[in-house]
């Protein structure tokens, strides 16, 4: 009797908690797959199911979508260009700091994890004024610069973290064998190094494909924006075709969710792990 | 003997090439965050610029939104995340599947989700205020459009994004903890609150108040929630300092924006501070 009544709160508790996760993403989907009349008729199912709206994308049909594939390409070079760079970037910090004791490397550490914490809608703004100066505005570099530049300070962090917990023998061993500094990098460091480099890099790829406000301060034109900013777009109007947006929507958000399902073990374990000793 | 020198070159030869590898981190670091920062800044030294923004009366209503945002939203999000963290530990397999799906949000990215909230919230036609006078015959209220209420919104919006994150990070405080203990508490006839007030909460306090003080600065940093939802209206009542800085920027008036965010300075500075000395000790780990 206890045990069902233990069974039933627990009931009680995920009832509520499904309801609110899934409403939003369920009223996207059920608009994505409707036709135009639905819209306005705020309907939990489509009256006729469609997927109009999907070849209206694919077709680049309406005035809004007219770039969908060239932004779906910005949108995916950006975030590799991001990704890559950040982690070449912090992985090459993070072994200076953590193996090599490079001079400063405390300090830059501690430079890194300030920026970390500076909210990013505050940073923007003089970043904003400051690639305008570097001539870098409607660049995608000036992008995927902002975005290496938000990502790289958690990456090396956790790159050090992980880093200073392989054994210093390993290095030792191998300066006795008569290595330098990039064999160790080479041979030893980065073949350890691999579960940390994917979860690393899969952050800031997504960091960078996720991102609207940098995307929309830095770049302008419709053949250069990312599809965040191009979804923004469909905002201007009043009479914006909201089947075609949520449609739209879903498209750029199905990628994000199949890396996050299919790395979340990485995901979650090379992020949060360690988080139990604050 | 002649090991000595050698190694002693060596030595040197590796912080070379320690400064080398660092190198490219420092460049990006000078030019996209110190110049900006110090240009900013700069820009801010006027205190005309202060008085300017006093004078706008978007201003105190934006500062009063932004404390309110971190002081009930933060804390109802670690409230729920705290309760929910305890409904996850449960070892069910429908829990275990609740939690894949629950982590969704925070999975994929704001822009299709809020945008989806906004439509949902519209007054007329929305999904919530359709089925409202569709099942009981009630008017909606204008979510978006009463100022109190939209900024409300805005702030739920944010808790569905970012609860599934915190909620994940107090599992692991949670599983962290020796189940032994709780056993030992059960055949002690220690109640439930008892178990949760003498084990749970000094085990995970820290990490709590760690966590809490990260979604601060993150929060304040939260643009999407509040410009994706209400744009900052309705008559700009919903502003928080994340977004008029940018609607400074987007009017042109680039010295009320670093106005605006340097009045942020003495909030952000000390949980900076705070945070920089117990994330380079390695206490906890964490990303948004």
């Amino acid at each position: 009797m206890r045990k069902f009544f233990n069974e039933a709160s627990l009931i009680l508790i995920g009832i509520p908690v499904f309801l609110w996760t899934v409403i939003p993403i369920w009223h996207l989907a059920v608009l994505s797959f409707s036709p135009r009349d639905d819209v306005t008729s705020g309907t939990w199912l489509p009256s006729k199911f469609t997927i109009q709206n999907f070849e209206v994308i694919v077709g680049q049909k309406h005035y809004y979508l007219n770039h969908f594939w060239q932004q779906f390409g910005n949108s995916l070079f950006i975030a590799l260009a991001a990704g890559l760079l950040t982690l070449g970037i912090s992985t090459f910090a993070a072994f200076a700091i953590s193996r090599l004791k490079a001079p400063g490397g405390n300090t830059v550490m501690n430079f890194a994890l300030a920026t970390y914490l500076i909210p990013a809608a505050f940073l923007a703004v003089p970043m904003y004024k400051a690639m305008g100066q570097y001539g870098l505005l409607n660049s995608q570099w000036s992008l995927i610069l902002a975005m290496v530049t938000l990502a790289s300070p958690y990456a090396i962090w956790v790159l050090k973290q992980a880093s200073d917990k392989l054994p210093f023998e390993l290095d030792e061993a191998a300066i006795m064998d008569g290595a330098t500094p990039m064999q160790i990098f080479r041979l030893v460091y980065l073949p350890l190094m691999k579960p940390s480099l994917v979860a690393i890099g899969t952050y800031a790829l997504l960091l960078a494909w996720n991102e609207y406000l940098y995307a929309f301060l830095l770049l302008s034109k419709d053949s250069d924006v990312t599809l965040a900013v191009a979804l923004g777009h469909f905002l201007s109007a009043d009479d914006s075709p909201w089947n075609l947006l949520m449609a739209t929507g879903l498209v750029y958000a199905l990628p994000p969710a199949a890396i996050y399902y299919a790395f979340r073990n990485y995901m979650v374990g090379g992020l949060t792990a360690g988080a139990t000793k604050g | 003997m002649n090991t000595q020198p050698k190694a002693h070159k060596r030595f040197n030869s590796w912080q070379m090439w320690g400064m080398l590898l660092l190198a490219p981190y420092v460049l990006v670091f000078a030019v996209f965050v110190i110049y900006p920062v110090l240009y900013g800044l700069w820009i801010a030294r006027h205190p005309h610029s202060y008085e300017l923004l006093f004078q706008d009366p978007v201003f105190p209503r934006t500062v009063l939104n932004t404390l309110i945002f971190l002081i009930v939203g933060i804390n109802l999000k670690f409230v729920i995340a705290l309760g929910l963290s305890g409904f996850f530990v449960q070892q069910k397999k429908w829990i275990k599947a609740l939690l894949l799906l629950f982590l969704l949000p925070w999975a994929i990215p704001s822009i299709p989700t809020i945008l989806s909230f906004r439509f949902m919230l519209n007054p007329e036609w929305g999904l919530i205020n359709s089925s409202l006078f569709r099942w009981f015959e009630i008017e909606g209220p204008g979510w978006l459009t009463e100022p109190w209420l939209a900024f409300a919104c805005s702030v739920l919006v944010h808790i569905w994004k970012s609860l599934p994150f915190w909620t994940l990070i107090l599992i692991t405080g949670r599983l962290a903890i020796s189940s032994e203990l709780y056993e030992a508490a059960s055949v002690d006839g220690a109640s439930r609150w008892q178990q949760f007030k003498f084990i749970t909460w000094p085990s995970i306090a820290t990490l709590y108040l760690t966590s809490t003080m990260l979604s601060m600065v993150w929060t304040l940093g939260d643009f999407n929630s509040v410009y994706l939802l209400t744009g900052g209206g309705p008559g700009d009542q919903t502003h928080v300092l994340a977004t008029l800085g940018i609607r400074y920027l987007r009017i042109d008036q680039l010295e009320l924006a670093m106005a605006s965010i340097v009045m942020a300075m003495p909030l952000v500075l000390p949980l900076v501070i705070f945070m920089v000395r117990r994330l380079a000790a390695g206490e906890a780990k964490l990303a948004h």
